[in-house]
């Protein structure tokens, strides 16, 4: 009962036969083969498994793979380009916005959602911004410095 | 060869980003899961929904013809094989045999019954919801205080009683100093059980080769040597066939300290199918069966003269165990024992641990392991001693803390205290807040009835685990240095570091030692195959011990390079800095790839010395290391909802040298998160039936974004005299430090209603309660 599905993922045409059930996020790992989006509990709480799907974050453990249907995804793999760190990877890396890392590639994506949503977040701002996303290493305040420092860099 | 020589710039203490980050920031690091294989199944563990019952039967031919079946195992597969392991020692301790998958009996909710493996993930989890198990429910027990009441249900049935152990530990005279005392404070604490919540959950991949009579197991733990030893032995195959490769761990805090069932069954499993099988934990079973941690009851009794002077501490320790013995269950309660003065100065104590077994999911080591509850516990009492005497919780600190002349200081649990400042950092923290001022802020407060407190908490921890007599399985840690014939520097820790950031401090310590660039250094850990035998990552034990032996390797190597130096310089005296090894008299000099070469090259060898240059060091450290520090909330309750808002978190830490402040501040956060989510949300749920209530993110309340303060932390440097990089570890600083700060600011709060002790969460909803009732 396979279903056909075509999308383009970090810019590169994808066609594959998956099950109607298959969750996005088993499909962009096991099928796709991108194993940066990280699945942290299946249940959309810990974001782990952030992607953008047509420019908008949404955790992927809450989708099927069908529903993504003819709709570009960005996964963390595609976020450098050219070998250039985005720079809200760059301003992770900076400010020591990681430990385990586990998170990380979830939270880089909702940074970035965050950003284009409001340029100039205020640290409570950052804050609720990220509410969507767990982080057990860090304690968060690095990644509220990480977040102020990418909006820097973006208004100079 | 005359080079004009500059000393580059030190880089331990230098605030350096992580070597770790590029694969990590990108994507590409590569975690349990992420590993694929040709012709790998997937597992899918059958997990018991009752916290005891009898096993009738097990049916699973349905199951069993679902495409994509290969194999069902249940208890009777793995009855000969080892049992899980424990192992810590007590005297008369009762062990259960933990078998890798139940027999005819389950203990708690999530015991493993029966394995379905199939070719894919969701295969395995459709055959898995049809294996029939036939259960017989019996009674069950979910709370320590109530396994221990006449009549409970019996965890064990034969064992009625549900103790485990009985342990008991003097120092000193109590009795003098309760019969000296002119006052005496008593309070029943409690420590909650939490749940580690690594973000990672576990997994394991095994990859079994017939054809090389080998295995290797992948798999996503702070322990991999320890963890190839115990899963040999429950295999009953030779450890050296068995290679533990522990890829990306996406953190740990204690909950992958252990070996558990399935990497055990994995390993088997992967034999009997002839192909490589994976096992990935779901979060439900994270929650259901990985270790949770604390899970206390404590009650103390505190003498005192009515000047303040603390003169003995009575501990009465209930420790609910869970079902089962994972590694170190039973030892943890004895390290919170042996904390149990900290910092002061009296030298009476006495405690009583009893361990019980409950129907619940094995406690064990979770970030602090023993030593935050004992930290809870001591600066609960001063200030309820400081209440209870009218004093100031700063002069009662003060009057009490061990002083500087006194160390190494000898303490009533056996310990002894290798080097400290106590009152510097705790002075820092009080000039950071203007304690004079915040006090009038909060008369101020009072008198138009807000409800705001101020609470300290002045903590030390034991660290540095430890000296081998202390730990089961030794505590040393090992490193190899290699340069290799291009200069290039190759480090094997066995230390198997998993997001603390060794890849970077140890790299720093490597280039201030070899005058090497640390991009010429490549740290590596975590694979028994290439790392000589290690310990592991926990304790805060990586950096003090394991970066100890990496420092011992260096100046083995150091020497040796300066022997070679010599020759090439044909030279008698030469100095090693820099990079170059120098001769002093003539000013001529040799670079450190030169020497490499040559050491390799081997044309000519100095006197008695041969080829190579790769050392390996064992480093038994000679005492545990004790960290310090104090941590200063300034809270207020929102009357109306019981809601708490900190205004000010401030943690002043001494854990020794620094070898990296951005990482050493990353731990501190993230310490003080998961003391913030102890003092304030976090608490695995049991109900009466031991029916998890807690069992997904959806219920546990883990600290987020936006409720988590802004950390004000800051540093005192106390070397330590243990380790001759002077450090002394910070993983567990913050978490150990928090809770009491949090709860006597809360309690500071409350106190004009009466209140004097609250345990932990600090539920918004517990808090109203109080202020409805007044008192607690």
């Amino acid at each position: 009962m396979k279903r056909k599905l075509s999308l383009t993922i970090n810019g590169k045409p994808y066609t594959d036969e998956v099950e109607p059930r298959l969750l996005l996020i088993h499909y962009l790992r096991e099928v796709a083969g991108l194993t940066g989006p990280h699945i942290g509990c299946e249940t959309s709480i810990c974001g782990a498994c952030t992607v953008m799907l047509d420019g908008r974050a949404v955790k992927a453990c809450s989708m099927f793979a069908v529903q993504a249907e003819g709709r570009q995804i960005l996964t963390i793999e595609g976020l450098a380009s050219n070998g250039t760190l985005d720079p809200m990877q760059e301003a992770f890396w900076n400010e020591h916005a990681l430990q385990c890392g586990f998170c990380t590639p979830g939270m880089i994506l909702s940074a970035k959602q965050l950003l284009a949503d409001n340029p100039h977040p205020t640290d409570q701002e950052i804050r609720h911004g990220l509410e969507g996303n767990l982080c057990r290493c860090t304690g968060y305040q690095h990644i509220v410095n990480a977040v102020k420092a990418a909006a820097g860099k973006a208004q100079a | 060869m005359a080079t004009t020589i500059t000393k580059p710039e030190t880089l331990v203490g230098k605030r350096v980003r992580r070597t770790e980050d590029p694969r990590l920031i990108t994507g590409t690091a590569i975690y349990v899961d992420d590993i694929k294989m040709p012709g790998m199944h997937h597992a899918c563990i059958v997990r018991s929904p009752h916290a005891a019952a009898r096993i009738k039967s097990i049916d699973a031919a349905a199951a069993a013809a679902r495409p994509g079946v290969v194999g069902i195992f249940t208890g009777k597969d793995v009855a000969h094989l080892g049992a899980v392991p424990c192992a810590a020692s007590l005297p008369g301790l009762r062990v259960p045999h933990h078998h890798l998958l139940a027999q005819d009996r389950v203990y708690y909710v999530g015991h493993a019954v029966a394995v379905v493996v199939a070719t894919d993930r969701y295969l395995a989890r459709d055959a898995a919801d049809l294996v029939e198990v036939d259960y017989e429910p019996l009674p069950a027990v979910a709370d320590p205080e109530k396994a221990l009441a006449e009549g409970a249900p019996a965890v064990h049935p034969e064992w009625p009683g549900n103790v485990a152990f009985n342990f008991h530990q003097e120092g000193g005279d109590i009795q003098q100093a309760f019969r000296e005392a002119e006052v005496v404070v008593q309070q029943r604490i409690t420590s909650q059980r939490l749940i580690p919540t690594a973000l990672e959950t576990r997994g394991v991949v095994a990859d079994w080769r017939p054809g090389e009579n080998s295995i290797t197991l992948y798999s996503s733990t702070q322990i991999p040597h320890l963890m190839r030893t115990m899963v040999a032995g429950i295999l009953g195959m030779q450890e050296h066939r068995l290679r533990v490769v522990t890829p990306e761990v996406g953190g740990g805090f204690g909950s992958k300290l252990n070996v558990y069932a399935e990497e055990a069954l994995m390993a088997f499993i992967a034999m009997r199918i002839n192909k490589p099988v994976k096992w990935i934990e779901s979060r439900r079973e994270n929650f259901l069966v990985t270790i949770h941690g604390r899970g206390h009851v404590d009650y103390f009794e505190l003498a005192a003269r009515r000047d303040g002077t603390m003169l003995g501490l009575k501990l009465k320790l209930i420790q609910d165990l869970g079902a089962y013995h994972q590694l170190l269950t039973p030892a943890i309660p004895t390290l919170s024992v042996l904390m149990m003065p900290g910092l002061y100065k009296f030298k009476n104590i006495s405690a009583d641990i009893v361990g019980v077994f409950t129907n619940c999911v094995p406690t064990d080591a979770y970030r602090g392991a023993g030593r935050p509850e004992a930290t809870h516990g001591i600066e609960r009492m001063v200030d309820i001693l400081a209440a209870e005497l009218s004093m100031d919780p700063v002069d009662i600190r003060l009057r009490n803390f061990v002083g500087n002349d006194q160390f190494p200081f000898a303490t009533a649990t056996g310990l002894s205290y290798d080097s400290g400042d106590y009152a510097a950092p705790f002075r820092k923290a009080l000039a950071e807040l203007d304690y004079p001022a915040a006090r009038s802020r909060q008369k101020q407060a009072r008198a138009e009835g807000r409800l705001m407190g101020i609470g300290i908490s002045t903590y030390g921890e034991i660290c540095a685990m430890g000296p081998s007599p202390a730990l089961p399985a030794g505590g040393w840690e090992s490193a190899t240095v290699k340069i290799e014939p291009t200069g290039k520097v190759t480090v094997l820790t066995g230390a198997s570091p998993h997001g603390q950031g060794e890849e970077t401090t140890f790299a720093q310590i490597v280039a201030d030692e070899l005058g090497v660039p640390m991009s010429d250094v490549l740290v590596l850990h975590g694979d028994t195959s290439v790392v000589q035998y290690g310990i592991g990552t926990f304790g805060s034990r990586a950096t003090a011990v394991g970066g100890a032996a990496l420092f011992y390797a260096l100046q083995d190597l150091k020497a040796k390079m300066r022997k070679f130096g010599a020759m090439l310089l044909d030279s008698s005296a030469v100095t090693f800095s820099g990079g170059f090894c120098v001769d002093e008299q003539t000013g001529k000099s040799v670079s450190f790839a030169e020497i490499a070469v040559a050491a390799y090259h081997a044309k000519r060898l100095p006197p008695n010395t041969e080829p190579g240059l790769v050392s390996t060091h064992f480093w038994e450290p000679p005492n545990f290391t004790f960290p310090f520090g104090a941590h200063i909330v300034v809270s207020e309750v929102d009357r109306e909802t019981g809601a708490i808002t900190i205004h000010r978190y401030i943690a002043v830490d001494d854990c020794g040298k620094i070898i990296n402040p951005l990482l050493v501040a990353g731990q501190v956060h993230g310490g003080v998160a998961q003391g913030l989510g102890q003092a304030l949300w976090e608490q695995a749920v049991y109900d009466e039936t031991g029916q998890l209530i807690t069992g997904e993110l959806t219920d546990y309340a883990l600290p987020k974004a936006h409720l988590m303060p802004f950390i004000e932390s800051s540093h005192t440097e106390t070397p330590s005299p243990v380790n001759p990089l002077g450090v002394k570890g910070v993983g567990e600083a913050g978490t150990i430090g928090c809770s009491p700060a949090v709860v006597n600011s809360v309690v500071d709060a409350l106190a004009p209603l009466g209140v004097r002790h609250i345990d932990m969460p600090l539920t918004p909803e517990k808090i109203w309660q109080l202020i409805q009732g007044g008192h607690a």
